[in-house]
């Protein structure tokens, strides 16, 4: 809950609601980007950015190296597949395999 | 040294390391107490037994596992109020899955449901809101929880049920802040600590400027640090550093992340929809004032307890634990009489024993490799 795990936004899902599709080691969920927003800026200007998310919401965006070594050290702490089996698990969770 | 090969950059870990110790030696000729350091949050705890850091410091440094694990704090008394409201048969009880194996005084969450309770783990609170959308007819409840880092995705939550105007969705709300209680800690007379590891993701919202007060009114050093092994190992040195030069600064060894000023639109989201709570009871450390956060009256219909009148009720940590000696940094887990006998991962009597953030579920779980580093 308390670690946030990266992604990257692949498409921009709803404008009003701020939602975006994250990829998160090749899972794809629905995550609120609003805290990452850029004001006065579509959300379509975070494409491709990465972001550190914490249950379902981006908090924080992070270059594309610091999010390759969260998820180095996140799997390697065990908290990786966790995290992904909890997203999957989710209750009616927005989530999906990327193939 | 089986660990040290498992960082990033091993050699940097060794300068670190080799760092450490001098700055301790030196710091060791002017007194005879060792230097404590409080990391303050869960997720450094986990990383600092995972990588074995304590076997490696230098006699005179110790660490102090902090208080800000948010299952590790929950109370009993709250377990039972969530229990209480799982157990009614319109509500499905939504929570993060650390919380369910936190014992209350009428057992766990994932008792409750064995007994026939729908309590059903999420990721987030929008996967709760969804489990609204799709269930009508019945009530469905988040328990929130968590410090700044998750308060503002509850908050998100709650404002786009308002807006959508889902009726059947409310919150037990238990989020706290660790910043009232960081100072109650600071002003108990026989406070050990001589510097903090600041948390990283509480700091990456809130910013670096609420700590000042531990600097300026508490003489006290804080560096706030990233997640990495050696993130931790350089804030380490970064205290040690200061402590050694008497200094009491704030320093941010994790700028990648946080800034001074935090996420405003996280703040933003706080602010609009919670109050502080007068009080709130912390596991192992009884009631803090101004530590805890509630909805404000405009969005109070979607207060769980309000909703089910559900009556808060308070129950004694169980004598035995000695969770609150450990939080504060004045016993090391093994010391406790039930750590490993009475308290065990698969049958905790205290929070600190339930999620793998928790100090004595960390000692337990590692301390077996120490030896071996
Ligand atoms: S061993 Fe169990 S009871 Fe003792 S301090 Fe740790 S969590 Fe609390």
């Amino acid at each position: 809950m308390c670690l946030g795990i990266p992604g990257q936004v692949t498409a921009i899902l709803d404008e009003e609601s701020a939602m975006a599709e994250v990829e998160i080691s090749g899972v794809r969920r629905a995550v609120n980007v609003l805290c990452v927003a850029e004001t006065g800026h579509p959300l379509s200007s975070l494409l491709g950015t990465w972001v550190l998310v914490h249950v379902g919401f981006a908090m924080s965006r992070i270059e594309e190296d610091e999010a390759r070594e969260t998820l180095r050290l996140l799997a390697e702490i065990g908290e990786l597949d966790s995290e992904l089996a909890t997203m999957r698990a989710s209750a009616q969770a927005p989530a999906r395999d990327h193939e | 040294m089986r660990f040290v090969d498992e960082f990033r950059d091993p050699e940097l870990a060794d300068r670190l390391f080799s760092e450490i110790a001098r700055v301790a030696e030196r710091i060791g000729r002017t007194r005879t107490r060792p230097v404590t350091v409080m990391e303050v949050c869960g997720g450094h705890t986990h990383t600092i037994f995972r990588y074995a850091l304590e076997s490696r410091m230098p006699e005179n440094v110790e660490f102090a596992h902090g208080p800000g694990c948010p299952v590790c704090v929950l109370p009993m008394g709250r377990i039972d109020d969530a229990i209480a409201i799982a157990r009614r048969p319109e509500v499905i009880f939504t929570t993060f899955g650390d919380a369910m194996r936190v014992p209350g005084a009428q057992g766990t969450l994932l008792q409750a449901r064995a007994a026939g309770a729908d309590v059903r783990m999420v990721y987030s609170p929008l996967d709760a809101l969804a489990l609204a959308r799709a269930n009508p007819e019945r009530q469905v409840v988040f328990f929130a929880l968590g410090f700044e880092t998750t308060a503002p995705s509850t908050a998100l939550t709650v404002l786009r049920a308002a807006a959508e105007g889902i009726g059947n969705f409310s919150i037990m709300c238990q989020h706290i802040t660790i910043i009232p209680t960081l100072r109650a800690l600071l002003s108990q007379d026989d406070f050990r600590v001589d510097g903090f590891i600041g948390p990283g993701h509480v700091s990456m919202v809130i910013g670096t400027r609420p700590y000042d007060f531990i600097a300026s009114e508490f003489h006290r050093p804080l560096v706030v640090a990233g997640f990495e092994p050696l993130d931790i190992l350089q804030s380490l040195l970064m205290v040690l550093r200061q402590v050694d030069a008497c200094t009491a600064r704030i320093e941010n060894q994790y700028a990648r992340v946080v800034y001074a000023d935090g996420n405003p639109a996280a703040m933003a989201a706080i602010d609009r929809v919670y109050e502080t709570r007068p009080a709130c009871e912390w596991r192992g450390l009884g009631t803090i004032a101004g530590s805890g956060l509630s909805l404000r009256p405009a969005w109070r219909a979607f207060d769980a307890e309000q909703r089910f009148a559900v009556i808060p009720h308070h129950v004694a940590d169980p004598g035995a634990c000695r969770c609150g000696d450990v939080l504060t940094g004045r016993i090391r887990p093994t010391q406790c009489p039930a750590f490993g006998t009475s308290c065990t991962p698969d049958c905790p009597s205290g929070a600190l024993m339930v999620s793998s953030e928790g100090a004595c579920a960390a000692y337990y779980q590692y301390q077996g490799q120490k030896g071996a580093a």
